[in-house]
């Protein structure tokens, strides 16, 4: 179907003019084309991904290669899934990516929607708050800590300001109970912005004669905002929640610069842990397939939510 | 839009809208001012309290980051010739000589390499690829494309452990091309999404002229095509280069020394008992100025090329 108006060109023209039409088939052309990307990607993803399976049915150890490697079957599966340290990672990684979302939904969608007023200046705003989400996150992090040291750090300082308590008193980063707090306000600081440039283009894409039949019907702002704003915009915010969702879960060089996933292992969300047991124990098979299981984890997750995404789009 | 339309907002609206944006970008603002002034603070007042918004300018971080330097004693001070220059002068006054360059400015290097290296690659292929899914029939287009993206979806550390493995069998462990490589593939699913959608955009009937008037296939991408997805083109390949600019994790597992860009070196930089704060702020003020520049160019594409082309405004 794609190709088809060039078919018809071509059957259309007269004989001399379609032997002009010469040169490589399109057929040709196509595989040419597409052909070296999905090597790379068989070489770099593929074949890796086959290779982490099998090794994940090992007792490999990649740091003692002349070790004999034995199968093991399914037990890496096994004692990852019943190992209780797995579902405290889990849990870090629940409630970085829980809060992370929540305040960036929220930040972000008040953020659009007060752009949205255009004002005078909106543009240049918009793209200074849009800075942090671009930059480096292992810098970012190392940066934080020096905001966040009790007594000199900034943050401490700022939030002494306003609320008279000793900035020496507290560490964000030394805290088992604030730490999970500091790469969620990091991360929102980062991110926010992303899920308001996508809730921005969410909100102009509402037709404005739809308020004015709103208005015209005497609905108050209020039920406007409720029956219109909302459901025209969350399509794009659910878009913006699933960047966020697979990107969070994933995250590994913000949260590994900022707490190293200290202290102790209140901030070691799954990608620390999974570096710490492949790269650091080098326990390669059993990390093989705690990745396997990470990847199985988003890609179910993602595909579930993607079909409620699209319901959400047809209504 | 009409001016006086019933839905436009309100004067006092936008007022109010207008003061709680600008004080939430100016609460953003917050840590790019404050690294960048610790750069140009010395090493006392980078960690004084209360921190000081006030202080005399020094360009002792920036000396610190791009040279290595040892102590030395008074005697052996007195013998020394005077210093060269205003770097030496600096560095003296501490007690110290400066013995060479830091290793900043080779990380800073190997980042330009990988990351222009990377970008030239994906956009070669990516380019290349997204014309085919754009305009023929490809057999299995949609799992193909949808594959391309789902490998994004893969933790980094998980991919890196058979990488790892890979690349120490194939002796691309700590080389650029290994980490040029590794960065194209993973940049390549987002070159291949938003290319194609630019060059969607583009009329078909363009190229079916120019095949009538006798351009082969391939002349008409490069003479047609090619010149109508410049604008997309670019704004790809730059966000290709601030991925590969960014990326923290590979570089950190792969690459030791040789191939290793700034991001891991810069968390590195170690002063006298802790870290050189005034060094890692101006390290930081190099390495994140190129991006965002870029992001200020970029604005205009840049929602389209943060949702792999799925927001396009």
């Amino acid at each position: 179907m794609t190709d088809a108006p060039i078919l018809r060109v071509a059957k259309a023209t007269p004989p001399h003019l379609a032997r002009r039409v010469r040169g490589l088939s399109d057929r040709a052309i196509a595989w040419i084309f597409v052909t070296p990307t999905i090597l790379l990607l068989l070489a770099i993803n593929i074949f890796p991904l086959i290779w982490t399976i099998r090794l994940s049915l090992t007792d490999f150890r990649a740091n003692r290669p002349n070790r004999e490697v034995e199968w093991v079957g399914l037990e890496n599966y096994r004692s990852i899934l019943t190992d209780p340290d797995i579902w405290n990672t889990m849990q870090a990684t629940a409630h970085f990516l829980i809060w992370t979302l929540v305040l960036q939904v929220l930040i972000g969608f008040s953020l659009a929607w007060l752009i949205n007023r255009k004002f005078r200046g909106s543009d240049m705003w918009t793209t200074i708050i849009v800075l942090p989400m671009m930059l480096s996150p292992a810098v970012v992090g190392n940066f934080w800590t020096f905001f966040y040291q009790p007594q000199i750090g900034i943050f401490n300082y700022i939030v002494s300001f306003f609320s008279g308590v000793d900035p020496a008193s507290f560490s964000m980063i030394g805290s088992v109970t604030l730490a999970p707090w500091a790469i969620v306000i990091v991360d929102t600081w980062m991110w926010a912005p992303f899920v308001m440039l996508i809730c921005l283009a969410g909100l102009r894409s509402i037709p404005d004669y739809i308020y004015e039949a709103a208005e015209i019907d005497r609905a108050s702002k209020w039920r406007q905002f409720w029956t219109i704003t909302i459901p025209m915009v969350l399509p794009f915010l659910m878009l913006a929640v699933l960047f966020r969702g697979i990107e969070n879960f994933k995250m590994f060089d913000l949260v590994v610069q900022l707490t190293g996933g200290g202290p102790g292992s209140t901030t070691e969300v799954t990608s620390i842990n999974l570096k710490r047991e492949a790269f650091e124990k080098w326990r390669t098979g059993y990390a093989s397939a705690y990745a396997i299981i990470l990847f199985v984890t988003v890609f179910g997750l993602a595909s579930i939510y993607v079909k409620a995404l699209n319901k959400v789009k047809e209504r | 839009m009409s001016g006086a339309s019933i839905t436009e907002p309100s004067n006092g609206q936008k007022w109010v809208a207008g003061s709680l944006v600008i004080l939430y970008a100016l609460i953003t603002l917050v840590p790019f001012v404050w690294i960048m002034m610790t750069g140009f603070k010395s090493g006392p007042d980078s960690i004084s309290y209360p921190p000081k918004v006030v202080f005399e300018p020094s360009l002792e971080g920036y000396v610190n980051l791009f040279t290595t330097q040892t102590r030395i004693t008074a005697d052996q001070r007195d013998t020394l010739p005077p210093p060269a220059n205003f770097a030496e002068q600096l560095v003296r006054d501490k007690g110290m000589i400066i013995v060479g360059p830091s290793k900043f400015g080779e990380r800073f290097v190997n980042s330009v390499i990988i990351g222009f290296g990377s970008t030239a690659l994906s956009i070669f292929l990516g380019t290349l690829a997204a014309y085919g899914f754009s305009r023929f029939k490809v057999p299995l287009k949609d799992d193909l494309l949808f594959f391309i993206l789902s490998t994004r979806m893969m933790p980094p550390i998980a991919v890196a452990i058979p990488i790892f493995l890979m690349y120490r069998s194939l002796g691309l462990s700590d080389t650029h091309l290994g980490m040029i490589l590794l960065y194209t593939a993973v940049n390549i699913s987002l070159a291949v999404w938003l290319l194609k959608g630019f060059i969607d955009e583009i009329p078909r009937e363009y190229e079916e002229a120019a095949l009538i008037d006798g351009y082969t296939r391939f002349q008409a991408f490069v003479k047609v095509v090619l010149p109508q997805a410049a604008t997309g083109i670019a704004s790809t390949a730059i966000f290709c280069l601030i991925f590969a600019w960014n990326e923290y994790a590979f570089a950190v597992l792969l690459t030791s020394g040789t191939a290793q860009t700034a991001p891991p070196f810069i968390p590195t930089i170690i002063g006298v008992g802790g870290q050189d704060w005034p060094a890692v702020a101006a390290g930081a003020t190099i390495f994140l100025m190129p991006v965002m520049i870029f992001t200020i160019l970029l604005r205009k594409h840049l929602l389209r090329g943060i949702t792999f082309g799925a927001v396009r405004k």
